[in-house]
């Protein structure tokens, strides 16, 4: 598929992380348009069908369109980022994704100055989803990203995982990673990209905006209504695992500066 | 008739292998989570299972006499042996998430305080507490119709299990709902104006 295989390592890639097995990865998901549970994505998202994707590319940009996947991220430095990733339900694992940094992409399909926000939209095949036939939230996933979170260099479209096109499960073909924010901002089967100047829906925060806020950058300091942050529990470790402490943007602290002057207890 | 067949035939049945039953699933779970049959995070999977277990067999418990009066079919006599490994899942869930999950008795405790899904499943559990103690033939004997009072607690105790339970999860799942509708329609039938109605019909 388009965008795998390695084009060169990053600053960013963190050889200090252990990344989790492939097993782990592609098997402890939450992806509720294939069902709740952590083992239904990897037992449901076969049925997904990535043939002949497109992704539209409309709002405030000079190229809108209907790109194919190759249109959109062919010929982009496809790089390896081994991130930690934490989930809001206080878990963690480390992935080494293959992907593309978003801003290059927006690069490509020209933002206009007006932009402000960039929004994105999970696919919908009601027919492949058990999920989205059982509502268990409203669909289709969107998310959102403020226009310099967008194109920090750490935020990435990740294509592929251990150097293979990742599975479906995992978001395939084409996902977003943003590292310092909890998993459910990094959106999943992309089919829309849109430039625009305010702040867009994001799934979570509509279902419940007091546990889940627009930004949801992972901090320890700031518990979730229901469960503390404080502590997170990294998949994999077995039976006799001790959580480990969770670090602040995820242990991204260069991204600190997107957020100077913002009081994170509120904008959450 | 097929009541009459059951109820002969728990005459020879006993209940006592039920608590064997209940010990050898939860070691068996137990096993799968060190071996990776529960998946790559079993410390979550092994809480959920025990406590699914629990809140299953508490059900069961309350399913006993409605069953009786709606369709004569009596199967008393196996309710203690329910009722208690209940209450053992319930503990082992408990040992799971204190020992294996948070680690540590300051955040036990502060947990407990600070999370209401927690307070209430700590609730849950320390109202099985009594009922547990005195699950035995001596103090039926001994505390006599307070027996009968004291285990009526087994209602707000499945209550706030079932409550519990839909408190921690995210989006609307079914499987909690199914369980908390269950519970309230089994607490339901037990109201006074329910059972009249059914009386004169």
């Amino acid at each position: 598929a388009a965008g795998v295989g390695l084009v060169g390592s990053s600053a960013y890639a963190q050889d200090a992380l252990t990344p989790n097995s492939k097993s782990d990865i592609e098997s402890y998901n939450n992806f509720y348009e294939f069902g709740t549970g952590k083992e239904d994505p990897a037992r449901n998202a076969g049925k997904l069908d990535t043939s002949n994707w497109t992704i539209a590319v409309d709002g405030l940009v000079d190229n809108p369109g209907e790109y194919s996947l190759n249109d959109l991220i062919g010929g982009l430095t496809v790089e390896e980022r081994i991130y930690r990733f934490r989930c809001v339900e206080a878990w963690s694992m480390v992935v080494p994704w293959n992907g593309i940094e978003l801003a290059d992409i927006l690069d490509r399909v020209g933002v206009q100055s007006s932009a402000k926000y960039v929004a994105f939209e999970t696919v919908v095949q009601p027919e492949n989803m058990i999920g989205v036939q059982r509502n268990v939230i409203p669909f289709p996933y969107v998310e959102g990203l403020r226009l310099d979170e967008a194109r920090h260099p750490l935020t990435i479209m990740a294509t592929g995982i251990y150097g293979e096109p990742m599975a479906n499960q995992n978001g395939a073909p084409i996902r977003l990673v943003v590292p310092w924010k909890y998993g459910f901002k990094s959106i999943k089967s992309i089919v829309r990209i849109s430039l625009v100047d305010e702040q867009p829906p994001s799934t979570w925060n509509l279902i419940n905006a007091r546990e889940y806020g627009f930004y949801s950058n992972v901090n320890p300091n700031v518990s979730h209504p229901r469960w503390s942050q404080a502590t997170e529990r990294k998949i994999g470790g077995g039976l006799f695992a001790a959580r480990q402490d969770t670090l602040m943007f995820n242990g991204y602290d260069e991204v600190a500066g997107l957020y100077e002057g913002m009081d994170l207890a509120t904008f959450y | 008739m097929i009541v009459d067949r059951i109820n002969r035939a728990t005459r020879r049945v006993p209940a006592w292998p039920i608590y064997i039953v209940a010990v050898a699933i939860a070691g068996f779970q137990f096993y799968q989570g060190l071996t990776g049959a529960l998946g790559p995070e079993p410390i979550n999977a092994l809480e959920r299972e025990y406590g699914e277990l629990a809140l299953k067999l508490l059900i069961a418990g309350l399913v006993i006499t409605p069953l009786r009066t709606f369709t004569g079919v009596n199967l008393i006599k196996y309710r203690r042996a329910i009722g208690l490994s209940a209450f053992f899942f319930a503990t082992a869930h408990l040992a799971v998430w204190a020992f294996l999950d948070v680690r540590a008795w300051s955040r036990v405790i502060e947990e407990i305080i600070k999370r209401p899904y927690v307070t209430i499943g700590m609730a849950a559990f320390v109202l099985l507490i009594p009922l547990a103690v005195t699950s035995n033939k001596a103090s039926i004997r001994a505390m006599g119709a307070n027996w009968r009072k004291l285990h009526k607690l087994t209602y707000p105790a499945v209550l706030l299990g079932g409550i519990h339970y839909v408190w921690l999860v995210k989006g609307w799942p079914a499987e909690p709902f199914i369980y908390l509708a269950v519970i309230i329609a089994l607490l339901a039938v037990r109201f006074k104006p329910f059972r009249f109605q059914r009386a004169r019909a």
